[in-house]
């Protein structure tokens, strides 16, 4: 336990001069300045290494793909030197028992002192037996490693909120992993995939400082998601200007026009593709002609298509009207425009029918003395 | 004159004017039709934009304001909201009735399936002092709550511009955990807006049905706050 971080990137074979290259773009990308670079390099020098566990349950594993594509392949080499050498059973050489044994090692020798990052979710229906890894549900591996670890963090919009395998009707019962694990901090880092720099960053930060980045509200670091697509969006101008993509092959699509009738959910989506980009900062999918889908929010499964704004919905349950708020509250608003008129009409009638104007409105009168 | 202290049903005669709503009251009601008309042809506009197809984007803030209107209007209904609830507090019965309707009393419900069944056409005509229970029901239900939903999810949305963990976050970014993620909380803002237009045709129609049908004045009673009567006296 007593090796540094640095000892053990030396190991690895990497060189001072990209350790320092490291320190410097992570610090930059957590937005800590000047200082921050020689915080985590002294950090890292001075620091024995903290493990890092990693769990794959029900999931796609577009998690790992994002991480290792970092964009400085440098990055990745060092976060990869660093957690790869104690448990993921993806990224690891070793299989069958040697690996469920490394697990069961690195549990026992660091109780209470690893990290446990888990990408994808446990589907808790039927007992647990829509997920076996290793023989066993995936939702008691979960439970197991979660019991002595330090702090989890849950990667992607799978373990975060539940993603595509919880969407409706969610058969399997596939739930984020806050539902599982209720005794340890957990950092929610969404994305599907989330970007691999943030993912970077947020592994960075908990082992430099050793404590979780400052959290918003639904568990997610302030620093790489404090802010919409929206907001940092190239395209706004477009939008204030209310010049928007009607259709994706026309005119205002070719010119680079706002994605937002054609179902972007960039004003809705805290996550930070616009700025920080994806493959190196090359692009992000609207910079590439297609709408945010939303895919680091809650549930964005079932918010309606990706290609329209309105959200459509179903006001009396899955078997019932399916419309957006327009079409619903716009029938509504004609079958009350009819009965007006009709009430209306038959009104007249009365009115004319009856002989004198009030004859009906009347009050018994008293003097009042 | 004796009306009924719950329902505000007229109960015997002789019939005088009432001063029944106060100026803030009357000046709150203008402010809130004028500023829902503009909150609802601007909000639709932002479900569903007209799109401009030429020109440079600097050129133009078209869109911006629509939504700056939105947002203007927005400040005005919740300013003159939490004025109206002030003077509900302070000012006198009939300012308080859309807030507090007496919904444990038998004898106001009797009112208000009264007023039904005289829009149906069975009952008879009822004069009252105030709302009637009927339509004192439909302002709490759908004016009411449904104008206050409005208000904290609109600044819940206005809010997101300033990211987590500021002021206007922190005071109402919990609905978007209360409604899963922001797309819920947008669509919802959005289903409101019919729920209150619902109540704003169905309430435009009956002011002048009433005003031209009914025993007693009723829109110059918002204008100068007097109620006046125009049912016939009967000797009893
Ligand atoms: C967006 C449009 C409107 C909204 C949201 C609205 C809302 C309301 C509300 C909440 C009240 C209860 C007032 C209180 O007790 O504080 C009320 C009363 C009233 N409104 Fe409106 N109103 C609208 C438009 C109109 C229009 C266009 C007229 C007439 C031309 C009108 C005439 C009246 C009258 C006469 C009353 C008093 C009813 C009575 O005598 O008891 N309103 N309205
Ligand atoms: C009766 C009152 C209101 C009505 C009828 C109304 C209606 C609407 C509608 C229909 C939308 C479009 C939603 C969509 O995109 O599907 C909207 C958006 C919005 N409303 Fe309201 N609204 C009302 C009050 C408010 C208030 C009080 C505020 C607070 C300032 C507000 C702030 C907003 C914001 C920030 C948006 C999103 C605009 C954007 O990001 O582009 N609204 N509103
Ligand atoms: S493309 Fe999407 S994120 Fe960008 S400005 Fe338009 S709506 Fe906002």
């Amino acid at each position: 336990m007593s090796e540094t971080y640095y000892e053990c990137m030396r190991k690895q074979g990497i060189t001072r001069r990209s350790f320092l290259k490291f320190c410097s773009l992570t610090a930059a990308s957590l937005g800590l300045g000047a200082q921050g670079a020689q915080q985590i390099a002294h950090a890292l020098e001075t620091k024995p290494r903290t493990p890092v566990i990693w769990l794959h349950g029900l999931e796609c594993t577009c998690c790992t793909e994002s991480f290792i594509r970092s964009a400085h392949p440098l990055v990745g080499d060092v976060v990869l030197s660093m957690i790869s050498l104690d448990y993921d059973d993806t990224l690891m050489a070793a299989a069958g028992d040697q690996v469920e044994q490394a697990l069961e090692d690195t549990i026992k020798k660091f109780k209470g002192n690893y990290i446990l990052a888990v990408e994808g979710n446990p589907p808790i229906g039927d007992d647990g037996i829509y997920c076996i890894p290793g023989g066993k549900p995936f939702v008691e591996k979960l439970k197991h490693a979660a019991k002595d670890a330090l702090a989890v963090i849950a990667w992607g919009s799978c373990a975060s909120w539940g993603c595509v395998q919880a969407a409706k009707p969610n058969p399997t019962t596939a739930v984020p992993i806050d539902k599982v694990i209720k005794d340890k901090p957990i950092i929610k880092v969404p994305g599907c995939p989330p970007i691999p720099e943030v993912m970077t960053g947020v592994v960075t930060y908990f082992l430099t400082f050793g404590r979780v980045p400052e959290l918003d509200i639904q568990g997610r670091p302030k620093m790489f998601y404090g802010q919409r697509i929206h907001d940092k969006c190239y395209r706004r101008p477009h939008f204030d200007a209310g010049q928007f993509v009607e259709r994706f092959d026309d005119a205002g699509a070719r010119m680079g026009y706002c994605l937002y009738k054609v179902g972007c959910k960039g004003p809705t989506t805290y996550n930070a593709c616009s700025a920080i980009r994806w493959n190196d900062g090359l692009s992000f999918p609207i910079q590439s002609g297609h709408g945010c889908i939303g895919c680091s929010e809650d549930a964005f499964w079932d918010k309606g298509g990706f290609y329209e704004h309105l959200t459509t919905v179903r006001p009396l349950g899955t078997a019932g009207i399916e419309g957006t708020a327009d079409q619903i509250g716009g029938t509504l608003a004609a079958v009350a425009g009819v009965a007006i008129a009709a009430h209306a009409a038959a009104s007249a009638i009365k009115q004319a029918r009856s002989k004198t104007r009030n004859d009906l409105t009347s009050v018994p009168e008293k003097k009042v003395e | 004159m004796r009306a009924d202290p719950v329902t505000g049903e007229v109960l015997q005669g002789p019939l005088e004017p009432v001063y029944v709503y106060e100026a803030p009251v009357r000046l709150a009601h203008w402010v809130f039709a004028i500023a829902i008309t503009v909150l609802a042809v601007t909000g639709y506009l932002i479900g569903d934009p007209v799109s401009i197809q030429q020109g440079e984007a600097s050129e133009s803030f078209f869109f911006g304001w629509i939504r700056t209107i939105h947002f203007i209007a927005g400040y005005t209904l919740a300013i003159m909201f939490v004025v109206r609830v002030y003077w509900a507090i302070v000012g006198n019965k009939s300012a308080r009735s859309i807030f507090v309707p007496p919904l444990w009393s038998p004898r106001w419900w009797k009112g208000v399936f009264a007023q039904a069944s005289y829009y149906l056409f069975i009952g008879k005509e009822r004069l009252w002092v105030g709302h009637n229970p009927l339509a004192q029901a439909a302002m709490f239900f759908m004016f009411t709550l449904g104008v206050i939903f409005m208000i904290l999810t609109g600044f819940a949305l206005y809010a997101q511009q300033w990211g987590w963990g500021l002021t206007p976050m922190n005071l109402f970014g919990w609905q978007f955990v209360l409604f899963e993620q922001p797309q819920t909380l947008r669509t919802l803002h959005h289903l409101g807006m019919w729920y209150v237009l619902l109540f704003v045709m169905v309430h435009v129609y009956m002011v002048f049905r009433e005003d031209i049908m009914s025993g007693q004045s009723v829109i110059s009673t918002m204008i100068n706050g007097v109620r006046m009567w125009k049912a016939k006296p009967r000797a009893h």
